[in-house]
């Protein structure tokens, strides 16, 4: 019969279109027993993102976020440690692997010196990340060998201007770090403490 | 595993003595043909040895031996692995005969030899410039050319460290630097010449016709660059005959990069993240293709448990570009976004997958060289189980029910846009485009490549060559997809996902390589050339969004102009691709 796929396929929209509701109700019937919504909430987004969505499946952005994961990746920044009283001890040492590996080349670091000696010291003296020639691919946080660099996780940079980030604007504590990544900071503390360990028991066995 | 036919049971040497000699550089494989024989050898090669499919055609520059070589690739529509042949100029006077005459499939590749290498095809029924525009000096990726912001030769840049003080290149380099313009050129004598009236002559011409006592002219379209149906910045110049398409020309390159120029001055791992942009909706295939090219180069394997997570990846990215496919597609007949919005909303959730794996939904940089960057974690892989198990294969159905036996779209895609499988082969499609011309060549099983050898899947084709087959055909795929994602994800094991050591500068012995997978719009390979420096020397993109329009005036002469819009949609191009 001529239009019978035409019905087929209409159905298809019809039920779409009823679930919609049906969805609606379902979650006015939740409101009123539990308590959960389904918009501006973090189990209706959490309902919106898994297998069971159905209805109207839209993101009110920016009202309404989706949550990152922790592996999502956005402009990278600076780890510094937080010293005893509130100093920023950064991580870097200003070794350049992140320069050279970024594929854009939008890593400028000038190496510390020593003004007393003169000669390079572990530490960048300046360091810019040109967050317009970024491609958030995460090389630098990956092949960084001090953990001292790591994607953001924070999306929001729009901007008028050219976006040039200096060193002041890409440090961050590690606390930071640890929120918004905390399986890898506990695993990369762990790894760290180990290595430390490790070398002081060397230290030891050389000096007995 | 089925061991392909290898390339070493043909001995071109023996039959063509004196004109055919093996490729003898270390770390190179092939057969260096002479190229005033190139017709001749080629001829053979296609009809007594079976290589039937052109795949790619691409050149290279050696200034260092003054040589410029075309590189081509081949293979059997029946299986096996490629072939690859070769012919050297020298590089003052890079003349070479067109193989259009045997392969049609060289048409548009030729023309891209020309526009970025300088290579003359004589007999070449239309060699222009392809990418770049008309008026463009110089050939870009020839060894000596230099960009506009042109730094350094190779990457990593000495200006970024240990003393990087900040410059935006604007700054650094003037517009006028590196900027090459014809030798004499005074641009106080310059008289302006349409750069387009070589694009129009290559149409049918115009003509006056008398039909039925009323003199009629046939008109001639510009479809695009900026037309809603295009799918981005891509244009055809359509001549017309009332509303009947009588000659069609696609013109390309403005969202043209030069991503192989890049990826000549990146490093090996750089270009990885650089692949993510060809096509940017299976970045995961993207970084697959390349992926395999470098592993080949530096002889190493790949940890099992990684080729299983790729194997998820390109299925799942799979699914979801045929499922966007479809709901684009339905858009160029005109029903506005419900397919489409149906489709995205099963994409969201894959790409929830990805960005919790890869850390990206698009631009997914995910694989490295002998594995992948971090593995799957448990939480993404129940994910994945439930949506494999649970709701995509519903899905897909729903998207089957809603259209498939719609007698709108029956109507507007049966018997449209028809393309042989004789003239799909000659024209270089591969991919579903190939498939649905009745040629069930599907790299994954002729070919096989990472694990795939493991899995039971069937390669759907079809035979009618229409535009409802090219339907139908990518439908089934994500079925059989699906099939494969169930076993693979049963058979996932556990274990290292990196082969190796994580390092960001590899070691690569001199030689070449190509690579290729099957990306859900075709064959999509990487030729790479390493003179054992950290930098590529060559690095080629084979993409089947390219490519595939060669065919794309066959399958558009005689059909109305409406049409055309339904026929491009269905070749399922990609313009990050298409002009790199
Ligand atoms: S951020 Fe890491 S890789 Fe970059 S210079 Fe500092 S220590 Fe080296
Ligand atoms: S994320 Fe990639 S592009 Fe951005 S700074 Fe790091 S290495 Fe460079």
């Amino acid at each position: 019969m001529y239009g019978k796929g035409l019905l087929k396929g209409l159905g298809v929209t019809f039920v779409r279109f009823f679930n919609t509701y049906w969805e609606d109700l379902t979650w006015m019937w939740r409101r009123v027993t539990t308590g959960e919504k389904r918009y501006h909430s973090a189990e209706g987004i959490a309902h919106r993102s898994s297998k069971n969505t159905r209805g109207i499946f839209t993101v009110q952005y920016p009202e309404e976020k989706l949550p990152v994961p922790e592996e999502f990746r956005y402009i990278p920044f600076l780890v510094y440690d937080e010293g005893a009283d509130g100093a920023k001890e950064i991580r870097c040492t200003s070794c350049g692997i992140c320069s050279k590996v970024c594929p854009p080349q939008c890593i400028w670091i000038v190496r510390g010196t020593d003004p007393s000696t003169g000669r390079p010291k572990p530490q960048p003296a300046e360091f810019y990340i040109d967050a317009d020639i970024c491609m958030n691919c995460g090389f630098c946080a990956e092949y960084c060998p001090f953990d001292a660099i790591k994607m953001d996780h924070d999306y929001e940079l729009a901007s008028y201007t050219r976006t040039l980030l200096p060193m002041e604007k890409l440090m961050k504590p590690a606390s930071y770090y640890a929120e918004i990544r905390p399986l890898n900071a506990a695993r990369e503390d762990e790894a760290r403490k180990a290595k430390e360990a490790a070398k002081a028991a060397k230290a030891e066995a050389a000096a007995a | 595993m089925t061991t392909p036919a290898s390339v070493s049971t043909v001995d071109l040497a023996a039959r063509f003595p004196g004109i055919v000699s093996a490729d003898s550089r270390p770390g190179y494989s092939g057969w260096i043909i002479n190229a005033d024989k190139l017709i001749e050898v080629a001829t053979a090669i296609r009809d007594e040895f079976g290589y039937d499919l052109l795949s790619s055609v691409t050149g290279v520059d050696y200034p260092a031996d003054g040589k410029m070589e075309v590189v081509y690739h081949a293979f059997k529509t029946t299986g096996g692995s490629i072939f690859v042949f070769k012919v050297q100029m020298p590089r003052d006077d890079p003349v070479v005969s067109s193989l259009v005459p045997v392969w049609k499939g060289a048409e548009l590749q030729e023309r891209e030899a020309w526009d970025l290498l300088g290579i003359k095809f004589t007999n070449h029924p239309d060699l222009r410039r392809i990418l770049m525009w008309e008026g463009f000096e110089g050939h870009p990726l020839r060894k000596d050319w230099k960009e506009p912001f042109y730094e350094e030769e190779l990457k990593p840049f000495k200006s970024r460290w240990p003393d990087g003080k900040h410059t935006i290149a604007e700054a650094k380099n003037p517009f006028r630097d590196n900027v090459q313009f014809p030798v004499g050129f005074d641009p106080e004598k310059y008289t302006f010449e349409d750069p387009e009236q070589a694009l129009y002559t290559s149409l049918r011409k115009y003509q006056s016709e008398d039909k039925d006592g009323i003199k009629t002219d046939h008109i001639l379209v510009n479809m695009g660059p900026q037309h809603p149906s295009t799918h981005g910045v891509f244009r055809a110049v359509v001549m017309l005959d009332g509303e009947d398409i009588v000659s069609l020309k696609p013109v390309m390159g403005y969202l043209h990069r030069n991503h192989e120029k890049i990826g000549e001055r990146n490093t090996f791992l750089q270009n990885m993240p650089y692949t993510d942009r060809l096509d940017y909706f299976n970045s995961m295939s993207n970084n697959f293709g390349y992926a395999l090219a470098v592993e080949k180069l530096m002889g190493i394997q790949v940890a099992e448990r990684a080729d299983y997570i790729r194997v998820i990846m390109a299925e799942l990215t799979r699914i979801q570009n045929h499922l966007i496919w479809a709901g684009m597609m339905l858009n160029d007949l005109g029903a506005m976004y419900t397919p489409a919005l149906y489709a995205f909303e099963e994409r969201e959730l894959i790409l929830d997958i990805f960005e919790a794996t890869a850390g990206s939904r698009m631009m997914c940089n995910y694989f490295r060289f002998g594995g992948v960057a971090r593995d799957m974690t448990e939480d993404a892989l129940r994910k994945t189980r439930e949506l494999v198990h649970d709701r995509l294969p519903g899905k897909v159905d729903e998207m089957d029910r809603l259209l498939t036996d719609n007698e709108v779209l029956v109507s507007r895609l049966k018997g449209m846009g028809y393309l042989s499988a004789e003239d799909a082969i000659n024209t270089s499609m591969t991919g579903p485009m190939l498939r649905a011309s009745g040629v069930p060549y599907d790299i994954r099983r002729a070919d096989p490549y990472s694990v795939y050898d493991r899995f039971e899947f069937d390669v759907v084709s079809r035979p009618e060559g229409d535009m409802y087959a090219r339907y139908l055909v990518r439908i089934e795929e994500m079925r059989q997809s699906l099939k494969i994602l169930e076993q693979a994800l049963k058979q996932i094991p556990a274990g290292p996902i990196l082969s190796g050591k994580p390092q960001y500068q590899v070691k690569i012995q001199p030689g070449e390589a190509y690579g290729r997978v099957e990306a859900p719009k075709g064959e999509l390979g990487y030729y790479i050339v390493s003179n054992g420096k950290p930098n590529p020397y060559r690095y080629h993109v084979r993409a089947p969004s390219f490519i595939n329009l060669t065919s794309l005036e066959m399958l558009c002469v005689g059909e109305k102009i409406a049409d055309f819009v339904a026929i491009l949609g269905a070749v399922d191009i990609v313009l990050g691709e298409l002009d790199r």
